[in-house]
């Protein structure tokens, strides 16, 4: 009796030791795979690539790859083709983020309603988020081509164009070529996802609200928006940074020009890296598009924690 | 007010048209081009349909030329990466959603950062770490490097969607004696099902367009990608836009099957139901 009333004791402990444990290890459990592969494939290389704004790297030339110091943001500081990239980013980031948040919410409020044939609209709607960019690229710059195109004739006939001619040669106009491509291919990411967060919406809220004779602009600002607004902060935050370095599209169809007009931070950096061969500068530019874009995103951040303490 | 709710239905309706028009115009023009015989396809460049019909460019990509391989190629990265990195983020974006633990906000802060490096410096420390590893020009290793890439953002979206579950649902389960794991893999994952067909879609659509790091990671044919293999088309035919417009009409047909099946899942308000009963 006295020898099983002992036993018992520190057993019961150590359980509760091993479950301490298990409750203290289990969201590294479930971190850890996700976590390795972003350390070593991308972090590793991420500080690789950042020693190489402060050397000369070409790389085809074997010889290089010394230490430069700063040499690379002195040329950066006075390069006016980096300031004109920079004020190109923001138009181009600006102009495709705004649209493709208003139309693909407004889509997201369309489907969200039941409607004969919903299934198949928003199948077809959907579609072109699952067109490779490369081929979004193409086919736009296709579409804007006045010898193979129906875009330019367009324009023409409503009187928009005293003649057929093609935007993306237009250094006042070519910037709308890609913000066009790129709004069209991602209405639908965030269509999808803003469907998805309005569909986790409990139906009986609504209900609730319709009961109490909230109408639907109330039902709108006081039960969809309170609930749509973390999957709107992370998705709108996260779609500026992806953009501004979303290259793709520019690189096809206008190869940043005419005249540098469509040369935003990203592709001046790919254009450094992969057509001058120069890694160093092109590290250097990214560098500093890294600061910014970071900045940018403490404030975002902030501005949630705010706008949530306030709720 | 039934006035009103005629009218509101008929926008409803041509809105929704006037969306599936914007979307579908760009890829019946792909159609158009990929059947307008060569000898029509300047001069008659603005109809809407040729005036003859013709598969000699669909003819000539699917028997003279790789594409058989890189399509298959794009669907064993694509689908591997897809599978991937859900799994994987759906454990880490749950973590994020229900634990408080030491050490989460630099995994968030870690995460973000990886949102905000332009992915294309990284090409060439990836190309020298890979390259000993025998991970180039092998299609495992570009499934490494997209699993990678596409984890942040799939675990912040899974995230998301964990966030909008009650977690009384998984309260009630463990005092019922289910260990968190259990609560999560039978009651909170079936409940997120629409958020994991909608990672699963972006993430494959996503690996299947890649096209930087393929173009750096594989030489030669064998492991080409699909997107790797259109550019070879425009540098090869130098721009022989039938033939490439048909081997994207191709390339379109397994993206346009995953979303059908896909979106089955999106419709679904799952959650609504679990909530009610």
């Amino acid at each position: 009796m006295v020898f099983d009333a002992t036993a018992g004791f520190p057993e019961s402990r150590r359980r509760s030791l091993v479950d301490r444990i298990t409750r203290h290890a289990e969201p590294y459990l479930y971190t850890a795979p996700a976590l390795i592969l972003i350390v070593t494939i991308m972090l590793a290389p991420l500080v690789l690539g950042l020693s190489y704004a402060f050397r000369d790297v070409h790389l085809l030339n074997p010889f290089s790859g010394g230490y430069v110091g700063l040499d690379h943001f002195r040329t950066l500081y006075d390069d006016e083709n980096f300031y004109r990239a920079l004020r190109n980013t923001l138009w181009w980031t600006g102009a495709s983020v705004f649209l493709q948040f208003v139309f693909g919410l407004v889509l997201a409020l369309l489907l969200d309603r039941p409607f004969a044939g919903r299934a198949i609209a928003q199948a077809l709607v959907f579609l072109p988020w699952a067109v490779p960019t490369f081929l979004t690229g193409l086919n736009w710059a296709w579409l804007f081509n006045p010898v193979i195109g129906p875009l330019p004739h367009w324009l023409y006939a409503l009187g928009l164009m005293s003649e057929p001619a093609n935007i993306l040669s237009n250094p006042q106009l070519a910037m709308w070529g890609p913000i066009i491509a790129n709004v069209w291919w991602g209405i639908p990411f965030f269509a999808i996802t803003l469907l998805a967060a309005l569909q986790a919406i409990p139906r009986d809220l609504y209900e609730a609200a319709a009961i109490d004779g909230a109408g639907a602009v109330r039902r709108f600002t006081s039960i969809t928006l309170p609930f749509l607004a973390p999957t709107i902060a992370i998705t709108v935050l996260l779609r500026t940074v992806w953009i501004a370095n979303f290259a793709d599209l520019i690189i096809v169809m206008t190869s940043g020009g005419p005249a540098d007009r469509t040369q935003i931070v990203a592709s001046y950096i790919f254009t450094q890296a992969f057509r001058a061969l120069d890694f160093g500068y092109a590290s250097a530019i990214a560098l500093v598009l890294l600061i910014l874009l970071l900045a940018y995103s403490m404030l975002i951040v902030m501005l949630r924690q705010v706008l949530m303490d306030r709720a | 007010m039934n006035r009103y709710s005629i009218f509101g239905t008929a926008l409803h309706r041509l809105a929704i048209l006037c969306y599936v028009v914007f979307a579908l115009f760009p890829l019946f023009w792909l159609l158009k081009v990929s059947v307008t015989p060569n000898d029509l396809l300047y001069s008659e460049g603005v109809r809407m349909w040729p005036s003859r019909m013709s598969f000699e460019h669909f003819r000539f990509v699917l028997a003279h030329s790789a594409f058989p391989v890189f399509f298959r190629n794009s669907m064993i990265v694509a689908g591997a990466t897809a599978v991937i990195v859900t799994l994987l983020a759906s454990l880490s974006g749950y973590a994020l959603s229900r634990f408080t633990f030491r050490g989460k906000y630099w995994l968030v802060a870690l995460m973000l950062l990886t949102q905000m490096f332009p992915l294309v410096m990284l090409v060439a420390p990836i190309f020298k770490m890979l390259s000993p590893l025998g991970l180039t020009n092998s299609l495992t290793g570009l499934v490494v490097v997209y699993t990678a890439f596409n984890i942040p953002f799939a675990t912040f979206l899974m995230q998301s969607f964990f966030d909008g579950i009650p977690k009384e649902l998984e309260e009630a389960a463990k005092i019922d004696g289910a260990t968190q794991f259990m609560a999560f893999r039978q009651i909170v994952l079936p409940l997120t099902l629409p958020g994991i067909a909608a990672t699963l879609g972006f993430v494959f659509t996503a690996a299947w367009s890649e096209l930087l790091f393929a173009l750096m990671l594989i030489s030669g044919n064998s492991a080409a990608t699909f997107p790797v293999g259109l550019l070879t088309f425009v540098s090869k035919f130098s721009v022989d836009f039938g033939q490439m417009m048909a081997a994207g009409v191709l390339a379109l047909i397994p993206a346009c099957l995953f979303f059908l099946f896909i979106q089955r899942y999106l419709v679904q308000g799952l959650t609504a139901g679990a909530v009610k009963g």
